[in-house]
C-alpha cells in the first residue's frame, strides 16, 4: 500500500470539530454560571466545580488533543514520505483516546476526581491513558524511522518532544495508591506534591499546549504561505532552549506558597529566560511570511494562522512577566491568570488548530478548498473579536481584584475593600466574557457547517493519495 | 532544610542548564565554514516545503543574553537550596518585618478607639468605616453583607435582639459569642400530648405572635403543653430571656421560618445557633469597631438607653 493513511487524519479533524464545540459549550455555561449562579439548576453534576474540570479537559486534551493527533500524524507522513507504521495502532489510537474523552465526559460531572488540576482523571483512566499514548509514540516514531527521506523535519521534533515528555509528565504526576476503583490517594504529600503537580500542569501548558502547536505551526505556515522557513539555524537554538528550559518554569505556579524559597526563585528566573526562546519560534513563523504578506488580504486561513502567532507571542511576554515575584504579588488567584491562560488557549491554541484544520481538511478530501472561503473569514473576525472580548474583559476584572484585595488605607493600614466588594465590581466582567465566550463558540458552529458542506462536496468517494517520494537529493539511501 | 549533597546537585543542574543555553547561543550566533547560506534552500518536504538559514535576529539574540545576565545575577542575590545569597533575603523574614510594621501602624490606628462603648464609636466616622470593612471579611458571610442576616443568621438592622440589645451585650456577644440551643422537643411532646402535640404547640405559638386574636382549640391545648415545657426559657407570656438567648415569640420575626412546617422543625427537632467567640481572631478593639459599625445599623428603640460617654 504506497498510499498515505488518511482515515485516521480524518477522524481526528472532524472530532477536534466536535469536542471544540462542546469543551466551549462547557465553558459558556459555567462562564455563565459564574454571573447566574442559578444556572446549576440545582443538579450536583451540573454544578461549577465539576464542570470547570470537564471544560478544561475537553477543550485540552479532547480538542487540542484531536487536532494534534490528526495533524502529527498528517504531518510526520507529507514530511516523512511514508505511510503510518500500522494502520492498526492508528485505530487503536482512535479510538482509544475517544473513549477516554468520553469516560472523562461521564466521570468528572459524577464527581469522581484526584483534584490535581488538568490531571483530574482517576487512575484506571490515567492507566488508560498511558497505554494509548505508548501506542501513540509507537506509532509516531516507528513512521519517522521508516521515512524515506533523510532530515527529519522540523515540525517533526517539536511533535517528538511533546510525545515523549507528556509520557513522562503523565506518569510521574499521576503515580498514586488506589483504594478502590474510582478512589486513589497521591504518592506525594504536601508541598512536594504541588510542585510536582505544577511541574505537571505547567509542562502541560509547555509541551501540550505550545511544544506540539509550534509542531503544527512548523508544517502549516510555510505550506500555506507557499515560503521556506525563515531561519533553520533559529529553529534549532529555540527548540532546544524551549524544551530544555521550560522543564524549570512550574513553581512559578506556587509563588508565595509554601515552596521553599530558592524553588520560586528558579521558577522566576527560568520563566524569564523562557521568554527569548518562546518568541523564537513566533518570529520564525511570521519572518516566514516576508514577502508574502500581501496574501493575508486573501487568505483568512494564513490570517488564523498568522494571528495565532501573534496571540502566542503576546502570551508568552504575559506569562514570563507575571512570574516575577512583584507582579505575581498582584496578579495570583485574580482572574488575570484566567485572561492569561485564555489568550493562549484560545488566540494561540484554537486560532492555530482552526487556520490547520481549515488548510488540512480540503487536502484529505481531495478538495481545491473547504466548502466557503467566506465563511472561513467570518470564524476569523467572530474568533479573534469574541477572545479579544474575553482577555480585555478578565484583564480588567483581574487587575482590579489583585488592586481591591491589597489596597490598604493609607492612614490607618486597615483593608480599604472587603471581598464581596471586589467580587461585586468583577460581575459586569463576568458578563462580558460570557459575551466574548458565545461569539467563540458561535465561530466554532459555523465552522461545524463548513466542515459538513465540505464532507457533501466529497461524497462521491474520496481516493487515497499516493505517498509522494522524496527528492533524489534527500532521499534515504 | 535541604542537604548540601541535594543543594549541589540542584546548583550543578541550574548552571548545567543556563551554561547550555549560552554554549547553544554562542555556537549558533556565527556562520561555521560548510553552513549553509542564508538564503539557501537545500532541503525538500512534501513537495514544497523548504527552509532558509538566515541568521538570528540580532535584538532576540540580546534579549536571551539580557535574561540570562539578570536570572544569574538575581540566583546570586537570592539563593539557591542552603546557599544564602548575597542579599541574605528570605520571604519567613520579610514578612516578619512587614507584620512587625503593619501590626506597629495598626496599634497606633486602633489606639484611639480602644476600651471606648460602641455606641459612642458608631459617632465616628473614621471608627465606623473600619468597622464596616472588618465586618465584610469576617461577619457578612453569615449575616449578609448589608447586616440583614439569613435563615438562621439573624438580622441586624432591626430591633430584635436575641442576647441584648444595649452596647455591652453586643459587644460580649461578639468577643465571647454565643450558643442558642432549643432542645427537640418532639419525643417529650409527643409522650405529654399525643401524637399532634408538637402542632398544637404550634398553633399556640403562632397565635403568640398576633396578640389579641382568640385562640382556638389546637393552641387552647398547645398552651397547656407550652407552660408545663416551655415557659422555663421563653417565659409564661412568650417573651423570651436574653440570659439565654430564647427568642421573644410575641414578634412575628422568626429565625429559622414562621410557617407551620418550619415551626414544627424547630420544636420538634432543635435548632442550634452559633455565634463563634470573635476576641481571638480580631481582638478587642477591633471588636468594638465592628459593634460600632453594627450599631449604626440596627434600631435601637427597644434597646435600653444608655448615655454614650465621650
Amino acid at each position: 500500500m504506497n498510499n498515505y493513511n488518511d482515515k485516521v487524519v480524518r477522524q481526528f479533524a472532524v472530532m477536534a470539530v466536535v469536542w471544540g464545540i462542546v469543551g466551549m459549550l462547557v465553558g459558556v455555561l459555567i462562564a455563565s454560571q459564574l454571573y447566574w449562579p442559578a444556572l446549576n439548576f440545582d443538579i450536583p453534576w451540573l454544578t461549577y466545580g465539576r464542570l470547570r474540570p470537564l471544560h478544561t479537559n475537553a477543550v485540552i486534551f479532547a480538542f487540542g488533543g484531536s487536532a494534534l493527533f490528526a495533524t502529527s500524524l498528517y504531518t510526520v507522513q507529507r514530511t516523512c514520505h511514508v505511510r503510518l507504521l500500522s494502520d492498526k495502532l492508528a485505530a487503536f489510537v482512535f479510538w482509544g483516546w475517544q473513549l477516554i474523552i468520553v469516560a472523562a465526559a461521564i466521570t468528572l460531572p459524577l464527581g469522581y476526581t484526584q483534584a490535581k488540576e488538568y490531571a483530574e482523571l482517576e487512575w484506571p483512566i490515567d492507566i488508560a491513558i498511558a497505554i494509548v499514548w505508548v501506542a501513540y509514540a509507537v506509532l509516531f516514531f516507528g513512521t519517522i524511522a521508516k521515512r524515506t527521506v533523510k532530515h527529519i523535519y522540523v515540525a517533526n521534533w517539536f511533535y517528538g518532544a511533546y510525545i515523549i515528555t507528556i509520557a513522562l509528565l503523565h506518569i510521574v504526576n499521576n503515580l498514586s495508591i488506589p483504594t478502590g476503583w474510582f478512589t486513589s490517594y497521591s504518592i506525594y504529600s504536601g508541598s512536594v506534591d504541588a510542585m510536582v503537580q505544577w511541574w505537571y500542569g505547567h509542562n502541560a501548558v509547555g509541551f501540550f499546549l505550545t511544544t506540539a502547536f509550534l509542531g503544527m505551526m512548523y508544517y502549516f505556515v510555510p505550506k500555506q504561505a507557499g515560503r521556506p522557513i525563515y531561519s533553520y539555524r533559529l529553529s534549532i537554538v529555540h527548540f532546544w532552549a524551549l524544551i530544555a528550559v521550560y522543564m524549570w518554569a512550574g513553581p512559578h505556579h506556587l509563588q508565595y506558597t509554601a515552596l521553599p524559597d530558592w524553588a520560586q526563585s528558579l521558577g522566576m528566573v527560568f520563566s524569564l529566560i523562557l521568554l527569548a526562546p518562546s518568541w523564537g519560534g513566533a518570529i520564525n513563523g511570521i519572518l516566514t511570511l516576508s514577502g508574502v504578506w500581501y496574501k493575508l488580504r486573501t487568505d483568512p486561513i494564513l490570517k488564523f494562522l498568522i494571528v495565532s502567532l501573534s496571540f502566542y507571542m503576546m502570551s508568552t511576554f504575559e506569562g514570563p512577566m507575571m512570574s516575577i515575584k512583584t507582579v505575581n504579588s498582584l496578579s495570583h488567584y485574580t482572574d488575570w491568570t484566567i485572561g492569561h491562560v485564555h489568550s493562549g488557549a484560545l488566540g494561540w491554541v484554537a486560532m492555530i488548530s482552526i487556520g490547520s484544520i481549515y488548510a488540512m481538511l480540503p487536502r484529505l478530501l481531495g478538495q481545491p478548498q473547504m466548502y466557503s472561503v467566506k465563511l472561513i473569514d467570518t470564524h476569523f473576525w467572530m474568533h479573534t473579536i469574541g477572545v479579544v472580548l474575553y482577555i480585555a474583559a478578565m484583564w480588567i476584572a483581574g487587575v482590579m481584584q489583585g488592586l481591591m484585595w491589597r489596597a490598604t488605607d493609607p492612614d490607618n493600614g486597615t483593608l480599604v475593600y472587603t471581598f464581596v466588594e471586589a467580587l461585586n465590581a468583577t460581575k459586569p466582567y463576568y458578563l462580558f466574557r460570557v459575551g466574548g465566550g458565545l461569539i467563540v463558540l458561535g465561530g466554532m458552529l459555523v465552522m461545524a457547517w463548513n466542515v459538513f458542506k465540505t464532507y457533501q462536496l466529497a461524497r462521491g468517494g474520496i481516493a487515497a493519495q499516493a505517498v509522494l517520494p522524496p527528492d533524489a537529493a534527500d532521499a534515504r539511501a | 532544610m535541604m542537604t548540601s549533597g541535594w543543594t549541589w546537585y540542584v546548583v550543578v543542574l541550574v548552571v548545567l542548564n543556563i551554561a547550555g543555553c549560552l554554549w547553544l547561543l554562542l555556537a549558533n550566533v556565527k556562520r561555521r565554514p560548510g553552513d549553509p547560506a542564508p538564503e539557501d534552500t537545500s532541503h525538500v518536504w512534501d513537495g514544497d516545503i523548504t527552509e532558509y538559514n538566515k541568521p538570528l535576529p540580532r535584538w532576540w539574540i540580546n534579549l536571551f543574553y539580557i535574561t540570562i545576565v539578570f536570572s544569574i545575577g538575581y540566583l546570586l542575590w537570592y539563593g539557591v537550596g542552603r546557599l544564602p545569597g548575597y542579599g541574605h533575603w528570605s520571604s519567613r523574614s520579610e514578612w516578619a518585618q512587614d507584620k512587625a510594621a503593619e501590626d506597629a501602624r495598626l496599634a497606633e490606628a486602633l489606639k484611639p478607639y480602644a476600651g471606648k462603648p460602641i455606641d459612642a464609636l458608631a459617632k465616628e466616622p473614621g471608627a465606623v468605616a473600619i468597622g464596616r470593612t472588618l465586618f465584610g471579611e469576617h461577619c457578612a458571610a453569615c449575616h449578609g453583607s448589608t447586616g440583614m442576616g439569613a435563615k438562621g443568621f439573624p438580622n441586624l438592622t432591626d430591633e430584635v435582639w436575641y442576647w441584648g440589645g444595649s452596647p455591652d451585650n453586643i459587644l460580649e456577644t461578639i468577643l465571647k459569642g454565643r450558643n442558642a440551643v432549643m432542645p427537640a422537643w418532639g419525643p417529650t411532646l409527643t409522650a405529654q400530648g399525643g401524637a399532634l402535640a408538637v402542632d398544637d404547640v404550634v398553633a399556640h405559638v403562632q397565635a403568640l405572635s398576633r396578640p389579641g386574636q382568640p385562640e382556638d382549640a389546637a393552641a387552647q391545648r398547645g398552651k397547656a403543653l407550652f407552660d408545663t415545657l416551655c415557659v422555663a426559657c421563653h417565659g409564661p407570656e412568650g417573651k423570651g430571656n436574653t440570659m439565654l438567648g430564647a427568642r421573644d415569640l410575641t414578634t412575628a420575626r422568626w429565625l429559622y421560618g414562621g410557617s407551620k412546617a418550619a415551626l414544627h422543625q424547630t420544636i420538634a427537632d432543635g435548632r442550634n445557633g452559633v455565634m463563634p467567640a470573635w476576641e481571638p481572631v480580631l481582638g478587642e478593639t477591633r471588636a468594638r469597631l465592628v459593634g460600632a459599625y453594627v450599631w449604626t445599623l440596627s434600631k435601637h428603640d427597644a434597646a435600653p438607653a444608655k448615655e454614650a460617654v465621650p
